[in-house]
């Protein structure tokens, strides 16, 4: 019964909702009583079969450890990049080629919590060279290439536990940073957990971005023990400047969500990290010795490597006076987001009853003026009256981020009252309010975190889906929500289901993408020692227990297709190479009882599985991608001989391989 | 010959230089999967995709019908054609040097006989590729199919749609061809001229003048 009349009741406010939205749009689009808003929402999105869309967006996906990547404003999935998880759809993290890109100083992690997704940017712009990611729970950054949507390399960070304030970039892109969330002891040692106060720092690490390959931990920074939330650089006159916002300054390390809530402000710490260089460079940060592995992976060779670094330069601020200032803020602030003309540091204190909004400018007089209001360990803290350029009152429940549109408006995400309240700039009055659906975390607008802002749609990344979507069990997608905000007024034009929990997203013009695309990897430039790139060079060889099979893929066969000599015991390695030459023509490998996963090969691509057979038999592989007309007769047998037993060496290649041979 | 008409044959014999370089004949094939189309360019001497990648494409698509790979070393006529193209153009200097009306006309009639055998080459060599096919290892056998493409013109070929056009090279050598034989054109006219105009002939033209091309170079129809 109960549920009969919340149904009902739903029911009516849903046709209420139905029926103001069908009063604006009448009132919108003046006498066109035909043109319901629903029907203009749809034309907005839609992208007509064989089209384009105007924009890709990378959206984190969460525990999923990966990126999704969607096409706007049809809100279409296009891709998932695996980053920090195993992908048994590709075979990555689980291939010889891309198992270490999962090393880190714990050893082999198949998974993370992957939070904010982050363009690479020239002059404050976004440019479309890689996409940053953090991965959240075993502190990590990692470039993905975006000519190949590909994860190319990953860096740990020592000193950290749970990198939140990370990946975001300085506008040219010669830093991500890393900020802890969780304090520790630095470095980590066996101390009771209420010497909180006493052993546990925070760091901030600048990592050298701008150079793929070469990706590594510039300095840090060693801070108070505080949570280090988010960040964002300064730029055209912040630039420099690098702006962390903090909770937890009481300092708890238990039930923080009462103990760490009590304090009225919490601070942003302003790092000027041209300053911090200039410490280093005089030899003011100290070495310590630290663990990390930074991995890449050579696309030469198709192979990543890991390698072990052993030390990191350590900053106390004590010993480069003037590199951070702290600016009291209210109240746990989440995000801190830097408007494009670079001036204003809005802080969303997601327990505050205002958005309160630092003026850069006035932040240096008052570093000038030295109006402090005391310090910690050394760190000036600035009075907030000094740096505050004003509140937005009333913006409505728990403010986390805010965005911007390039046209002198913001707009900050309500987690509790679910909604988006756009406001502007200077006068900080609010100017309008678009509900979503349910408790928006992060929002996007393409650059809307830069220099230029994109500022046509806005994302509304919804941390609770409930029944947007058909129900599927207890466990739902995570739902998004595309706004146009080209207008005065905010506009509803679409929900569309996540991968994962989309925590932050960056989006760029489809223009500045698209032409880069890689369709193929060169065969002549694949310098995998296990590459074939003609069927004749296939073929098998032992190393005592070792066995190598070299094999080609290629419509709708592969060469060699038969394989004896193999024995229980061996440990056999498949090293096959797509020798396509051709746009999405692309191959999958699988053998029965592979205990990894199957390949999945670009043209020109090479990709190595190991196999170890456990018992006597014949066992088939095959293509798993449907790659051609005789796809289904794309298979082969490999003969596995007891151990010891005399069985020789064979691996057949293909009628036209063995046609080619004898021609040559 | 008219000074005009060497003129036009020294320039129809540089033009022609361009079919070195240029492909003479192009076939584009088009399909469901292949929206952007696969391609080959007949070269005086080569065969080659129109992308860098398309005629090892090409080939290997042709595995499935049984056609014979497609190598430009193991086609004789591509090492004979640049001579062929490289004798017509010092044949054409030749004509423009000597100024022989005949040696024009004999060079004419070499070009036309080159292009026919050259257009039947072809041919020839369409229909050797697309019937004769090694059924043995043939996957895709479609009774009574063959998969030549047309020398001019558009032909179903399984999924594919094979569009065969002459291409820019060949265009030169149209044009070529047109400038020799307006040169003979040209020739004929003046000479015909000539013989009709005033019975005192050339030499006495040559003495009100001091050079007799003057007139020579008049189309008879501006009289």
């Amino acid at each position: 019964m109960a549920s009969n009349i919340s149904h009902k009741l739903a029911l009516g406010v849903g046709a209420a909702v139905a029926a103001s939205a069908a009063l604006y749009a009448c009132t919108a689009t003046g006498s066109k009583s035909t043109n319901l808003v629903t029907g203009d929402a749809a034309s907005a999105v839609y992208v007509p079969p064989g089209s384009h869309d105007e924009y890709y967006a990378f959206l984190s996906g969460g525990y999923s450890g990966q990126v999704a990547v969607y096409a706007l404003p049809s809100g279409r999935v296009i891709k998932q990049i695996p980053v920090f998880s195993q992908f048994p759809e590709n075979g990555y993290g689980y291939d010889e080629n891309t198992k270490a890109m999962l090393q880190t100083s714990y050893g082999f992690v198949p998974w993370d919590d992957s939070h904010h997704p982050e363009l690479s940017q020239t002059d404050g712009v976004p440019d479309g060279r890689w996409l940053f990611i953090n991965g959240n729970n075993t502190p990590r950054v990692a470039r993905i290439d975006l000519s190949l949507f590909e994860t190319t390399e990953i860096l740990e960070l020592p000193n950290a536990a749970g990198g939140h304030a990370s990946p975001f970039t300085t506008p040219d892109t010669k830093y991500i940073v890393s900020a802890t969330r969780f304090s520790v002891p630095v470095p980590n040692t066996d101390v009771a957990i209420d010497t909180y106060k006493k052993n546990f720092k925070g760091v901030l690490s600048f990592i050298t971005a701008d150079k793929p390959g070469k990706m590594d931990v510039a300095f840090q920074i060693l801070m108070p023990g505080y949570n280090y939330d988010l960040a964002h650089a300064g730029k055209g006159p912040s630039d420099g400047w690098f702006f962390f916002t903090t909770y937890n300054t009481e300092q708890a390390y238990e039930k923080l969500e009462l103990n760490a809530s009590k304090n009225d402000k919490d601070v942003i710490a302003a790092v000027d990290y041209r300053r911090a260089e200039a410490c280093v460079a005089e030899g003011k940060a100290r070495t310590v010795p630290a663990k990390y592995m930074h991995n890449y992976k050579d696309e030469s060779t198709h192979v990543a490597a890991s390698e072990r670094k052993t030390s990191v330069k350590m900053l106390d601020p004590r010993d480069c006076e003037g590199v951070v200032y702290l600016l009291p803020t209210p109240k746990s602030p989440h995000g801190v987001d830097i408007d494009p003309s670079g001036e204003y540091i809005v802080a969303s204190g997601k327990l505050a009853t205002v958005i309160p909004v630092h003026s850069f400018s006035k932040m240096k007089k008052a570093i000038a003026d030295k109006a402090y209001d005391g310090d910690v360990d050394g760190i000036p803290i600035l009075k907030y009256t000094a740096t505050i350029a004003g509140e937005v009152q009333k913006p409505g429940l728990g403010p986390l981020h805010t965005e911007f549109d390039g046209k002198g408006n913001a707009y900050t995400s309500m987690f509790i009252s679910s909604e988006i309240v756009k406001w502007k700039l200077g006068t900080w009055e609010v100017v309008d309010r678009m509900p979503v659906y349910y408790s928006v975390g992060h929002l996007m607008i393409p650059g809307g975190d830069s220099k230029k802002p994109w500022g046509k749609y806005l994302v509304s990344l919804n941390k609770i889906t409930k029944d947007r979507f058909l129900p599927t069990g207890p466990e739902l997608a995570q739902s998004a929500q595309l706004i146009d905000i080209s207008g005065d007024k905010m506009k509803m034009l679409l929900d569309f289901p996540t991968i994962g929990e989309p925590h932050y997203a960056q989006a760029i013009p489809a223009s500045v993408l698209k032409d880069q695309q890689v369709k193929f990897y060169k065969l002549s430039e694949n310098k995998n020692p296990g590459v074939v790139k003609a069927e004749s060079e296939g073929g098998i060889t032992r190393q005592g227990k070792r066995v190598d099979i070299k094999m080609a893929a290629i419509r709708s066969h592969f060469a060699p297709d038969n394989i004896e000599g193999v024995q229980v015991g061996d440990t056999v390695y498949f090293h096959v190479t797509n020798i396509e030459q051709d746009w999405d023509i692309v191959h999958g490998f699988a053998v029965l009882g592979a205990n990894n996963a199957e390949l999945i090969l670009a043209p020109g691509a090479t990709r190595t599985l190991k196999w170890v057979p456990q018992a006597p038999g014949v066992f088939p592989f095959y293509c798993t991608d449907f790659c051609s007309a005789l796809h289904q007769e794309m298979q082969g047998y490999v003969r596995v001989s007891p151990a010891g037993s005399n069985t020789p060496l064979m691996a057949n290649v293909s009628k036209k391989a063995q046609a080619q041979m004898s021609q040559q | 010959m008219t000074r005009l008409a060497r003129s036009l044959t020294a320039l129809a014999a540089l033009i022609m230089v361009g079919g070195f370089f240029l492909p003479l004949w192009q076939i584009r094939l088009l399909a469901p999967q292949y929206p952007e189309g696969l391609g080959l360019l007949i070269h005086v001497n080569t065969v080659r995709g129109m992308t860098e990648n398309d005629l090892r494409n090409i080939n290997s698509l042709n595995h499935y019908i049984g056609m014979k790979v497609i190598d430009p070393e193991a086609i004789p006529v591509l090492n004979i054609m640049p001579w062929v193209l490289g004798a017509l153009v010092v044949g054409a200097l030749i004509v423009a040097l000597a100024g022989r009306r005949k040696l024009l006309v004999a060079w004419l009639g070499a070009y036309a006989t080159a292009a026919m055998l050259g257009l039947f080459e072809f041919w020839r060599w369409e229909r050797d590729y697309g019937r004769n096919l090694d059924m043995e290892h043939a996957i895709i056998k479609v009774p009574g199919m063959s998969y030549e493409p047309p020398v001019i013109g558009a032909k179903q070929l399984l999924n594919f749609t094979a569009i065969s056009l002459p291409a820019m090279g060949t265009a030169l050598l149209g044009v070529a061809f047109v400038l020799v034989a307006l040169a003979l054109v040209h020739s004929l006219r003046a000479a015909r001229a000539a013989r009709r105009g005033a019975l005192p002939t050339a030499g006495a033209t040559n003495d009100f003048t001091g050079n007799a091309a003057t007139s020579r170079l008049e189309p008879a129809g501006t009289r």
